[in-house]
C-alpha cells in the first residue's frame, strides 16, 4: 500500500470513530461503484449522511478542505444517487459532510463541517 | 468571533471615501467570496490574500470566507483593499486582535509572498481618511514618506502582512522580510531650463514673466524656430513656489497617476506638453473603470502646453473650455462622476499657417490664404476668447544674436522674485475676493470706481472699444493685463505704458 493510501486510510479510521462517538452509526466504508467510491456513509437519526474524508500530515500545503473541489462534491452528489437507487429500503433525507483529519497520530485533529455542498 | 472589520479607502478622482471591509466565517469547504461591487483587479485579491496569508505564516481559516465591502453601491477599483481583507479575515478567525484591527485604516497590495507592494494613490487615500477623522493608518513601507505627508496622523508603515498581524496583537515570531520601495524621484524636470538661455524676443521674456504674474493663459504665434517652445518649457520656472494647499494637492495628483513622490511635496509648478495626437480622454482623464487623471489634471497648478495648437483636434481643444471658465474637471461615467482640480496656465504655441513661413521676412509663405484661414480657424473663438496674451514671436537675427553676447540676461531666478513681489501686490489688493491672480478677477469689479484708472492712461484703451478692435470682454482682459503690468513694474495703478503694454499683448496677433 503506498504511503499516501495508508494516510488516507488512517484519516478514515480516525474520522469513523470521531463521528461514532457523535452518535453516529457506520452504514458503509469506501463503497464503490462505477462513477467513484464514497468514503463513509454514516446514518444520524432518521438521515443519511455521505462523508467525504481528507487527511493530510499538515497544513504545510493548505488546509485538507481546499482539496475539496467543485467537482468533487458534484462527483459525490452524483454516488449519493447512485447508493440510494441501490439502497433495499427508501431513502428520504440525505446530507454530505466533509470531515477533515490533520496529523498522522493519535493527536490528529479532526474538523467536520455539516452539509457542505 | 466569527467576523470582524476594518477600513480602507476607495478613491473616486481626488476625492475618497472610507469602506468598510467586513469578514465573517461561516462553517463550509474554504472559499473567499467578495461583494461589494468590486472590479476585475480587486476580485483577484481572493487569490492573492489566500496565498499571500499561508506564504508569510499566518494562514487563512479553513472555512468559507464572506468579505464584504461597504457602502455596497460604492464602486471600488484596485488592488489596495488587500491588506484590509486579509487583516479582517484574521480577526474574523481570532489570530488577531479585532479591536485593534478596527481602529486603523489599511492600505496596500499584497504580493503572493505575503510582502506589501507600493501603491498608487496612497496620499489622496490618506488624505480622504484623516479627513473622515480617522487617524491611524497602516500603509506599505515603501508608501511610508508619502503618508507622512498627510499632517496629524499615524502613519504604521509594515514591509509584509505578517508584520501587521504581530503590530495587530498576533502571537506569530517576526520573520525580517526586505520591503519593496518605490524608485527614487527624479529630478525636477522643470528647474533645468533657465529664462537666461533665451537669446533676443527681449517682448516675449517680459510677457512670460507677465503671463506669470498674473496667471493669464498664453497664446504664442511665430515660424518654426522662432523659439515659442524654448520660451513656453521657461514658464514654469518662472512661476513662484506652490503653497501648501496647492502642494498637497499637486502631489496628490502625481501619486494618483502613479508617478513616484519623495519624502517632500512638489513645491515646483508642474509642466505637462501632452502631443498634437492627445485624445479628449487624454487631456481631462478618463476611463471606464477606474477614471484617471489626464494632462490638463496633471498640469493642475502648473502649466499645460499645447505645441502645434491647430493640430490638435478641435473637439479636444474645446474640452480645455470648462476647466478654462471653472477651474475644476468632472469626468463623467456611468458609474459615477470624478471631479479632479484643473486650475492650470495654459500655453499654446502655434505656426502662422500650414508652411510656417508666413510673416517671415527671409522666406516665401506658400500656402493659399484659404488655408492659411483655416489653420489658425482650428482654434475655436470661445477657446481664444480665454487667452490673455497673443504674442507673435520672430527668428532671431544674426545682430541679435551678436548684441546678446556678454550681455547679461535676465535669469528665471530674478524673474521669479520680480513675479513673486508683483503676485503679493495683487494679493493684496484682492484681499476679500475670491480671486487670488489679475488673471482670474472679473471686469466688473476693475472697473468699479475703486480701482479707476486716471483719464489719461485709459484713453488708449477706450479709443480702440470705440473703434471696435476690441470688444467688451477684450476690454476687461485688457484691463486685467495692464494691472499685472503695473504689479510688475511696482505702480500702484496702472499708467498709460502700462494699458499701452496691454493693449499691444492682447492684439498683438499677424492674422
Amino acid at each position: 500500500m503506498a504511503a499516501k493510501d495508508a494516510l488516507g486510510k488512517r484519516g478514515e479510521d480516525y474520522a469513523v470513530r470521531y463521528l461514532q462517538e457523535r452518535g453516529y452509526r457506520l452504514i458503509d466504508r469506501n463503497w464503490r461503484c462505477a462513477q467513484g467510491e464514497i468514503d463513509v456513509i454514516v446514518q444520524h437519526g432518521r438521515e443519511f449522511v455521505f462523508v467525504e474524508v481528507k487527511t493530510r500530515s499538515s497544513t504545510a500545503f493548505g488546509h485538507p478542505f481546499e482539496a475539496i473541489t467543485p467537482a468533487k462534491l458534484a462527483r459525490l452528489r452524483r454516488l449519493v444517487a447512485a447508493w440510494c437507487a441501490q439502497a433495499e429500503r427508501p431513502v428520504n433525507r440525505v446530507r454530505i459532510d466533509a470531515v477533515a483529519v490533520i496529523g498522522v497520530d493519535e493527536n490528529a485533529v479532526v474538523e467536520h463541517i455539516r452539509g457542505v455542498s | 468571533m466569527a467576523l470582524a472589520r476594518t477600513y480602507s479607502v476607495a478613491l473616486m478622482g481626488l476625492d475618497g471615501s472610507v469602506v468598510e471591509v467586513e469578514a465573517d466565517i461561516s462553517s463550509n469547504l474554504p472559499a473567499i467570496v467578495l461583494i461589494g461591487l468590486p472590479d476585475a483587479a480587486l476580485a483577484e485579491a481572493r487569490d492573492r490574500v489566500r496565498a499571500a496569508a499561508a506564504n508569510s505564516g499566518c494562514p487563512l481559516t479553513g472555512r468559507k470566507l464572506t468579505i464584504n465591502l461597504s457602502p455596497a453601491a460604492l464602486p471600488k477599483h484596485g488592488s489596495g483593499f488587500d491588506l484590509a481583507i486579509a487583516l479582517a479575515s484574521l480577526a474574523a478567525a481570532g489570530d488577531v486582535s479585532a479591536q485593534s484591527v478596527e481602529s486603523v485604516v489599511h492600505l496596500g497590495e499584497l504580493g503572493l509572498d505575503g510582502r506589501l507592494r507600493p501603491m498608487a494613490g496612497i496620499l489622496p487615500s490618506v488624505l480622504a481618511a484623516a479627513r473622515a477623522g480617522r487617524n491611524k493608518i497602516m500603509v506599505p513601507a515603501g508608501n511610508a514618506h508619502e503618508a507622512a505627508l498627510v499632517p496629524d496622523i499615524t502613519v504604521i508603515p509594515v514591509a509584509g502582512l505578517r508584520d501587521a498581524a504581530i503590530w495587530h496583537g498576533g502571537q506569530f515570531d517576526p520573520i525580517p522580510v526586505e520591503p519593496l520601495l518605490v524608485a527614487e524621484s527624479p529630478n525636477e524636470t522643470s528647474t533645468d531650463y533657465d529664462l537666461a538661455e533665451v537669446i533676443g524676443n527681449d517682448d516675449a521674456v517680459s510677457a512670460l514673466q507677465i503671463a506669470a504674474a498674473g496667471g493669464h493663459h498664453m497664446f504664442l504665434l511665430g515660424p518654426p524656430g522662432a523659439g515659442k517652445t524654448m520660451l513656453a518649457e521657461r514658464l514654469p520656472s518662472v512661476l513662484p513656489d506652490l503653497d501648501e494647499t496647492a502642494a498637497l494637492e499637486a502631489t496628490s495628483i502625481r501619486s494618483l497617476s502613479g508617478q513616484p513622490i519623495g519624502s517632500h511635496l512638489v513645491v515646483r509648478p508642474p509642466l505637462e506638453a501632452p502631443h498634437h495626437t492627445a485624445t479628449a480622454a487624454a487631456i481631462i482623464g478618463g476611463g471606464s473603470g477606474r477614471i484617471r487623471p489626464g494632462a490638463a489634471v496633471r498640469a493642475s497648478h502648473g502649466v499645460l502646453f499645447l505645441d502645434e495648437a491647430p493640430e490638435f483636434a478641435s473637439a479636444v481643444l474645446d474640452v480645455l473650455r470648462q476647466p478654462l471658465e471653472s477651474g475644476r474637471i468632472s469626468i463623467h461615467r456611468a458609474n459615477g462622476v470624478a471631479h479632479f482640480p484643473g486650475r492650470f496656465q495654459l500655453v499654446m504655441a502655434a505656426n502662422p499657417c500650414p508652411c510656417g513661413q508666413y510673416g517671415t521676412s527671409d522666406n516665401e509663405c506658400t500656402c493659399t490664404p484659404s488655408a492659411r484661414r483655416r489653420y489658425l480657424g482650428r482654434l475655436s473663438g470661445p477657446l481664444m476668447d480665454r487667452i490673455d496674451i497673443r504674442l507673435t514671436l520672430r527668428r532671431v537675427t544674426a545682430t541679435q544674436l551678436r548684441m546678446a553676447d556678454g550681455e547679461q540676461r535676465l535669469t528665471s531666478e530674478a524673474a521669479r522674485a520680480r513675479v513673486v513681489d508683483a503676485r503679493a501686490a495683487a494679493r493684496e489688493r484682492l484681499r476679500g475676493t475670491p480671486w487670488m491672480t489679475n488673471g482670474q478677477v472679473s471686469g466688473s469689479w476693475l472697473r468699479a470706481p475703486a480701482r479707476r484708472i486716471g483719464h489719461r492712461a485709459i484713453t488708449g484703451l477706450d479709443r480702440a472699444l470705440e473703434r471696435g478692435t476690441i470688444t467688451m470682454r477684450g476690454y476687461d482682459r485688457t484691463l486685467r493685463l495692464a494691472w499685472t503690468i503695473a504689479d510688475i513694474d511696482g505702480a500702484d495703478r496702472p499708467s498709460a505704458e502700462h494699458v499701452g503694454t496691454a493693449l499691444y499683448l492682447r492684439k498683438g496677433m499677424i492674422p
